[in-house]
């Protein structure tokens, strides 16, 4: 029994918790034990904060004996390293912060905690989540547990990695471009991307303010849903917060989803996608129909400006969020500084990494005198005929499909001089985040014997119903429960 | 050739909020450095803004006054530079849609007429910190407290064309930010910061000449003589057939002369665009109704009231609203005092130079509103008369006493009772005969001016508490009645 707790969904897990077979404690060493035993090859886990965890996992004890706390009371969790964690360093997977401890808890990381969860540590990621293979982590790639010659995905490649090898129940991801989905379908596990402004940015360090958003990465939609709902919820702290109830996503999990409409968006299945991949689609696609769904194709005549336009918002964005680095308040400082221009300048080119430092660049350039116009705003523009598409579809259909990812994890080195093959990589998470929407990865069948991720997209605030399908179509299909070997 | 002078001001006024533009944090000022900066402020990892609602109201608020449209729709949007004392390397301000669109005050000239001075625009930013150069030994010490610290920028038109307009515009602007409360309008410690772009060109010329934008001026006095001096450097490069260059300029006060800071060449290129950490303002007309509900009364009306309502002259109804403290004053000491003209005389004549004598302004006077009209009343009602009355004032000056307890105590109580009056005016009469005499036999129109020796005599003797009115009555009597 013990040693299969790392198998054990959250919802068993807490029932075994409350029946007394065994202690958040014993759960706690069983996962920091898997993260020594597995990680070392993963690189899936930058810090782990052992004594804190145990600490944790005591109090819920407590709290679990006295008959308190609720679903996530003694779960060990992962934190993405963009979360700042009081106490525990949080890196953001940058040479900039390798020296930083965050004085304070993000909210996320608050919520969680107030719920009773462990964090057993924080997960490897792209620098400053800028990437899509972990490969632009200051503290080295992130190997992939199906095969470790290939990537994770990115940027949430450490959480990804770490909750497919059962290193984790669970842990936390954010999504700018992708972050979350598509390490997710590289590694074969479920991770939701809410809608923007459902989760709290605070405390998450920024890299591009109007499309990062936080979200669970999972065994299943079940445990997702567990998750998402205590993340979610009105932040002050955040002005881009939404002040809107949460829905009881666990609760919602089995509502009647007979004659859902769902529209299997055209362009996402066009010339680009791997014929492996196109079939395990279409076999999820099929073993979706019998739950009653209706298909039908939709289209986003405009989701292939969805890329040129993100690579001007986002990095326009992080080009000023990453400002604060300077050298002057925390982070790296370059030695023995002769004035100022040299501090900034040493600072930062000795602690930002290379894709960072494009990024920056690209940025700032697109936002300077005389090209502000001919990029930001014009991106700006194309980002609201993005929603506008979006806003078409959903008025003829209730959930969008198609794939996380155009195809499946690839080797290391393998795009890593490559930065536009990159960058595609994430052609089909993208537009997603431009419009703001929630959308979610699920695995679907293996394609030679790699994950393969299949996203549905809801309509604002309608995770719920997202979950809801994700979990039925778990219920009668078990690509989620394969794993890989060794672990 | 002659020659035209060209200004406009930017005006940075200091919000009197409790706490800071984008965070819970203080923004008392003098508190030792880096103690009311917290992670917002610093800009640390993670950390977002959230907006004050109470500088939304302040922007309203001065809007209004200026007679301006508010904008339904305002964006913050983010300045980018690198210094030290701005933490998160840019400062959030407001760029293409500002809370507060064009307005205009009007300001007296010289010669009295009057002149209307354009506002294009008031908007709502933060304030950066502040870099310490001294007592660091080659290195700068930098005090976050002020960052963050909301400030309303307010641009003129370039309308003004001497010193004197851009001082008499400046004066304007900062009397209605300190009557309508949204800033203390202290220059010495930054609370309203004035930077002046000034330009020559030939008189006639059509279009502007090149401008420089002088900073570091912390007094009205200083803006009028950077501007000055500005003008003649000018001047004087153009006539030698020199080029203005576009620059910053610093007024050092010492040397009063503007010296270089950076040339347009060096300037940065601020990368504005709009702040994704703040949503788009928008403010609903309820809001702005419910908002200028609160408005105080400003200057012109206050003024026209003050005529009206008091039967003041347009000179001391101006003079007594020219600082909302100052109108305060006098008001309650007229709902106390009762005599309006009386009142006004006081507080401009007797306190106006006790403060000017002792250096300091009416909010640091030692003797409260309330407490002065209690020395007015006493005069109104004839207690004692304004001589004495300065006595008092004297003693109220040094004391924490009311009118009435010095009164009392010194026994200074004018003295209204006939009879006691008479004995003194006989006293005087019998004690006097030759002067008796003289009056007596004098032209009657020479008598008037003989009797103040009669009336002297009996102030000295009753030291000064006999009322002027009945002694001088009862004197006119008894000299015609022998």
């Amino acid at each position: 029994m013990m040693s299969d707790l790392h198998l054990m969904s959250i919802a068993g897990l807490s029932a075994g918790l409350r029946a007394g077979d065994f202690t958040s404690v014993e759960l706690t060493r069983h996962f920091l034990q898997r993260i020594q035993q597995f990680d070392g090859e993963l690189n899936a886990v930058l810090t782990l904060a052992e004594e804190q965890a145990l600490e944790q996992a005591k109090a819920a004890d407590e709290r679990i004996r006295a008959g308190d706390g609720g679903p996530l009371t003694g779960i060990p969790l992962l934190h993405k390293d963009i979360f700042c964690t009081q106490g525990v360093r949080t890196t953001c997977g940058s040479r900039m912060l390798d020296n930083f401890i965050s004085p304070y808890d993000a909210t996320v990381v608050s919520r969680l905690k107030d719920a009773g969860v462990v964090m057993l540590g924080k997960t490897n990621m792209d620098e400053f989540a800028m990437g899509s293979s972990n490969e632009t982590s200051f503290y080295g790639p992130v190997k992939n547990p199906w095969d470790r010659e290939r990537v994770p995905g990115g940027s949430s490649g450490g959480s990804a990695a770490a909750v497919a090898a059962r290193l984790a129940v669970a842990a936390t991801g954010t999504d700018t471009g992708g972050s979350i989905r598509q390490p997710a379908a590289l590694c074969g596990i479920t991770g939701l991307k809410p809608t923007y402004g459902r989760v709290s940015r605070y405390g998450m360090i920024a890299f591009a303010s109007s499309l990062d958003q936080a979200g669970p990465m999972t065994r299943s939609a079940e445990d997702a849903a567990h998750l998402l709902g205590a993340m979610a919820g009105f932040d002050e702290r955040d002005s881009t917060s939404v002040d809107r109830p949460v829905d009881d996503y666990a609760g919602q999990l089995n509502q009647p989803l007979k004659g859902l409409k769902i529209g299997m968006v055209k362009e996402f299945f066009g010339e680009g996608l791997n014929p492996g991949m196109n079939a395990s689609m279409q076999t999820a696609i099929d073993t979706l129909k019998t739950l009653g769904v209706e298909m039908r194709e939709v289209s986003l005549p405009n989701s292939h400006y969805s890329v040129p336009a993100y690579y001007v918002v986002a990095p326009a964005e992080c080009s000023s969020n990453l400002s604060r680095f300077d050298g002057v308040r925390f982070g790296h400082r370059c030695e023995n500084p002769q004035d100022l221009e040299d501090l900034y300048k040493r600072s930062r080119a000795e602690g930002f990494g290379p894709e960072v430092k494009r990024r920056i660049m690209i940025g700032a350039y697109a936002l300077s005198a005389g090209y502000y116009d001919a990029y930001y705003l014009k991106a700006q523009q194309v980002r609201q005929v993005i929603a506008d598409d979006f806003r078409q579809a959903f008025a003829e259909v209730d959930i969008l499909l198609g794939p996380a990812s155009p195809e499946t994890a690839f080797r290391l080195g393998e795009k890593s001089d490559d930065p536009v093959s990159m960058y595609l990589s994430d052609i089909y998470t993208i537009a997603v985040n431009l419009a703001g929407l929630p959308a979610l990865s699920m695995p679907a069948p293996m394609v030679d014997e790699l994950p393969a991720g299949l996203q549905l997209i809801g309509n604002y605030f309608e995770e719920g119903r997202l979950l809801a399908l994700a979990h039925q179509l778990q219920q009668i299909s078990d690509w989620h429960r394969q794993m890989p070997s060794g672990y | 050739m002659q020659w035209e002078t060209v200004i406009g001001l930017e005006i940075h006024t200091q919000l009197t909020t409790k706490s800071k533009i984008f965070s819970g944090a203080s923004t008392a000022f003098g508190a030792e450095p880096n103690t009311q900066a917290c992670l917002v402020d610093l800009g640390f990892p993670g950390v977002l803004p959230v907006l004050n609602e109470a500088v939304v109201k302040k922007a309203i608020l001065f809007g209004t006054a200026v007679e301006a449209e508010i904008a339904r729709r305002a964006v913050f949007a983010r300045k980018n530079y690198f210094y030290p004392d701005l933490p998160k390397g840019y400062q959030i301000s407001q760029l293409e849609l500002p809370i507060v669109g064009p307005g205009h005050v009007d300001i007296t000239l010289e010669n009295g007429d009057n002149k209307r001075i354009g506002v294009t625009r008031a908007h709502l930013e933060e304030d950066a910190g502040k870099s310490l150069h001294e007592d660091f030994h080659g290195m700068t010490g930098i005090d976050l407290n002020r960052a963050g610290t909301p400030l309303l920028e307010i641009v003129s038109e370039p309308d003004m064309s001497s010193a004197k307009e851009a001082l008499a515009y400046a004066k304007k602007i900062h009397q209605i930010v300190v009557y309508l409360g949204i800033c203390d309008g202290n220059m010495q410690e930054g609370s309203f910061r004035v930077d002046a772009n000034v330009s020559v060109r030939p008189v006639g010329q059509k279009e502007l000449g090149t401008r420089a934008e002088l900073k570091n001026i912390n007094s009205f006095r200083f803006l009028e003589k950077a501007i000055n001096f500005e003008v003649e450097r000018q001047i004087d490069i153009l006539e030698a057939g020199g080029r203005v260059v576009q620059e910053t300029r610093l007024y050092d006060a010492a040397r009063d002369e503007t010296r270089s800071m950076r040339s347009k060449e060096e300037a940065n290129d601020y990368r504005y665009f709009p702040d994704p950490d703040l949503l788009p303002l928008i403010i609903e007309e309820d809001f702005i109704a419910e908002t200028v509900q609160e408005m105080p009364e400003l200057p012109a009306a206050r003024r026209a009231r003050f005529e009206e309502q008091y039967g003041l002259s347009a000179y001391d109804a101006d003079v007594l609203t020219a600082t909302r403290e100052q109108a305060d004053y006098y008001e309650t000491v007229v709902a106390e005092a009762g005599d309006a003209k009386l009142s006004a005389n006081w507080v401009m004549v007797e306190l106006a130079g006790a403060l000017n004598k002792a250096g300091l302004d009416l909010p640091q006077s030692p003797v409260s509103a309330r407490r002065f009209s209690g020395l007015v009343k006493r005069i109104a009602d004839n207690t004692i008369s304004g001589k004495i009355a300065k006595q008092v004032f004297e003693t109220m000056w040094e004391s924490e006493d009311s009118a009435d307890a010095i009164i009392e105590a010194k026994g200074l109580k004018q003295i209204t009772d006939a009879g006691a009056i008479e004995a003194i005016v006989d006293e005087v009469i019998s004690g006097n005969p030759a002067q008796v005499e003289n009056f007596r036999n004098a032209a009657p129109d020479k008598q008037p001016k003989m009797l103040g020796f009669f009336v002297g005599q009996v102030m000295k003797k009753s030291q000064g508490k006999a009322n002027p009115k009945q002694v001088n009555e009862l004197l006119r009597k008894k000299l015609a009645d022998a």
